[in-house]
């Protein structure tokens, strides 16, 4: 009873076009789907904001310096913003899905993984932006922030652009913590880290030791090329430094990921 | 992705012998679209595949059918390409599935805890749709689905039947050549399961060939042409439902008795007994023989019942004869 075997017709390969299309709708639908979701929506903008009001603006708003201190809150509480939108939108979304089962469903249709990561760091980059243009808003009408356009520009640029070492570290983080933990684990990471990293309290502020320790966490290395954007860095040291080390910081997290991804595979879900 | 290497290989020097018609038509009803030899899966300790074979042919739904851990869910994870075999060999469409390549004209609905509920059903179907080369129109999609009246609410305002009705619509909207359901009707309550039969229903008459997994054997006899049943990692039985039926379709008898119950156990026959307030519960495959045995043995003996048993207990009844045909082997 040999059966006839099914002829191997080959799936044709997928065009540009309808390539770059499924880019296009993930990314979509990846923004919707987050800005439908309040706790989400709502925490990531409207933290950043809270706290840059009070700490940039309200806290010694008589103080002669204080367009310069809304500056330098700017740029630090801009990079705790992005922050969160990579490491909350990349680094817990993936745990969920992953855990919960969604991402297997992705995985077992023809989508290109790819496509699924492009689409949560488009929307990481959306939303950062979106954070540092309220910010920035906030900050020349209420904080007396003036700063030449191509400076506010690079500056925004800079913290955007770092959404994409934070999102990296989020997907690492999103293949090793369990869907229910994960939110703690990121708030474990994420709130000591961005104190240590000065973003709160000024750096120069801080006792020796917590300034040492800041040179090797990766918020403290954003912050200082946002700050150094606005001519504000603390004891300046070349971009190139800062930059290398959130290169790096990408280049570990992704590597931890894709370790992730591979031990998944052997796993019941992924 | 030497697979997919090959089978572009076989459309670039073969164009003249194979046809090329994205949807393949009028394939011989014993044509194979997937083929599983000798297929072994573990995850750590666990021995999820024990050496499976089997055959799915074109146009036909066959069911898997089997207890919870049977190795189902591995089943079907091998054949869509997302579990690697850690030995055997699989075939589906004529080629290797593992990495994926063969997805494009594969689809399926799996169990999955949770699903992103603020995007809209429309939104969903409408992206998952955007991954296939040919995909249904969306109104067709809907409209097999049973989602046209609920297709602007998001996944979050549904209930559990919608729900499952929305992720079939996943499965289904790429117009796939072979159609996996991974338990399509678990923790559906009665009307909602009667719908999605109706919908798996309305596929099989289209000409798809579908796969079901189902730990119901009612679910099993009212769709599928052939059922395989999968238990702790080895196929135990196949054949048509009636087949199946037949094997696993015991009997229990009801008595009160003098005997003990190791002497019940005892009757050649007997695949389990249990007390039951003072009568003992008996299931067996065929009555006569066994009572025959009982009168024989106890002249006493009264209150004697022979009843059809459940579906569970036929279920039960399948997989223990295996294992005791198992014991006897060793």
């Amino acid at each position: 009873m040999a059966a006839t075997t099914f002829p191997a017709l080959a799936v044709p390969r997928r065009p540009l076009q309808r390539t770059l299309a499924i880019y296009a709708k993930e990314a979509k639908y990846e923004l919707l789907k987050n800005l439908r979701i309040p706790v989400y929506a709502i925490s990531t903008v409207s933290f950043p904001l809270m706290f840059y009001v009070l700490f940039g603006i309200v806290l010694g708003r008589n103080d002669p310096g204080s367009p310069e201190r809304a500056t330098y809150a700017l740029a630090t509480m801009g990079c705790f913003g992005v922050m969160a939108v990579a490491l909350f939108g990349f680094g817990v979304s993936l745990a969920m899905e992953r855990g919960q089962g969604w991402l297997q469903v992705k995985r077992a249709s023809p989508m290109p993984v790819s496509a699924y990561f492009a689409g949560k760091l488009f929307s990481a980059v959306v939303f950062s932006t979106v954070i540092m243009l309220l910010l920035l808003s906030v900050g020349i009408a209420f904080g007396g922030v003036r700063l030449p356009v191509w400076t506010a520009v690079k500056l925004v640029g800079i913290l955007v652009a770092g959404s994409i070492p934070f999102s990296a570290m989020g997907l690492a983080i999103g293949y090793f913590a369990k869907p229910n933990s994960a939110p703690a684990v990121v708030n474990l990471i994420y709130l000591p880290m961005s104190f240590c990293s000065g973003l709160w309290i000024p750096l120069f502020l801080l006792p020796h030791g917590l300034r040492v320790l800041a040179t090797f966490l990766p918020p403290y290395h954003l912050a200082q090329l946002a700050l150094n954007a606005v001519g504000l860095g603390v004891n300046p040291t070349p971009a190139r430094g800062h930059v290398e080390a959130l290169l790096a910081l990408t280049v570990l997290c992704l590597g931890l990921a894709a370790w992730g991804y591979r031990r998944d595979e052997g796993k019941t879900y992924g | 992705m030497s697979a997919a290497i090959s089978a572009h290989k076989i459309q670039d020097h073969g164009v003249s012998a194979q046809p090329m018609a994205a949807v393949p038509v009028a394939l011989p009803r014993s044509a194979s679209i997937a083929t599983v030899r000798n297929l072994r899966k573990s995850y750590g300790q666990v021995v999820a595949l024990n050496g499976v074979n089997l055959q799915v042919h074109a146009g036909e739904l066959l069911a898997l059918l089997g207890p919870n851990g049977a190795g189902k869910t591995t089943l079907v994870r091998t054949l869509l390409g997302v579990a690697r075999p850690d030995s055997g060999s699989v075939s589906v469409l004529g080629a290797d599935p593992y990495g994926g390549q063969m997805q494009a004209r594969l689809g399926a609905m799996l169990q999955v805890g949770r699903v992103p509920e603020t995007l809209k059903v429309r939104e969903h179907i409408d992206l998952f749709s955007s991954y296939y080369p040919n995909p249904l129109p969306l109104e067709e999609t809907f409209q097999i689905a049973g989602l046209a009246d609920i297709k602007d609410r998001t996944y979050g305002e549904l209930s559990g039947g919608q729900k499952q009705r929305v992720l079939f619509g996943i499965a289904i909207c790429g117009n796939p050549d072979l159609l996996f359901l991974d338990e399509p009707t678990v923790g559906l309550d009665v009307e909602a399961r009667r719908l999605m039969w109706a919908q798996i229903r309305t596929l099989i008459s289209r000409g798809k060939t579908v796969l079901l997994t189902t730990h119901y054997l009612n679910e099993a006899d009212a769709l599928a042409d052939r059922i395989l049943v999968l238990d702790k990692g080895n196929i135990i039985a196949e054949g048509t439902p009636s087949e199946i039926k037949a094997r696993a379709m015991g009997k229990q008898i009801r008595c009160t008795s003098r005997l003990t119950m190791e002497e019940v156990q005892q009757i050649a026959g007997v695949l389990s007994v249990k007390a039951d307030r003072n009568a003992f519960e008996l299931q067996v495959n065929a009555a006569e023989p066994v009572v025959r045995e009982l009168l024989q043995r106890d002249s006493w003996l009264a209150d004697l019942e022979v009843t059809n048993a459940g579906l569970e207990e036929a279920f039960l009844a399948l997989t223990k004869n295996h294992n005791t045909d198992a014991k006897e082997r060793n």
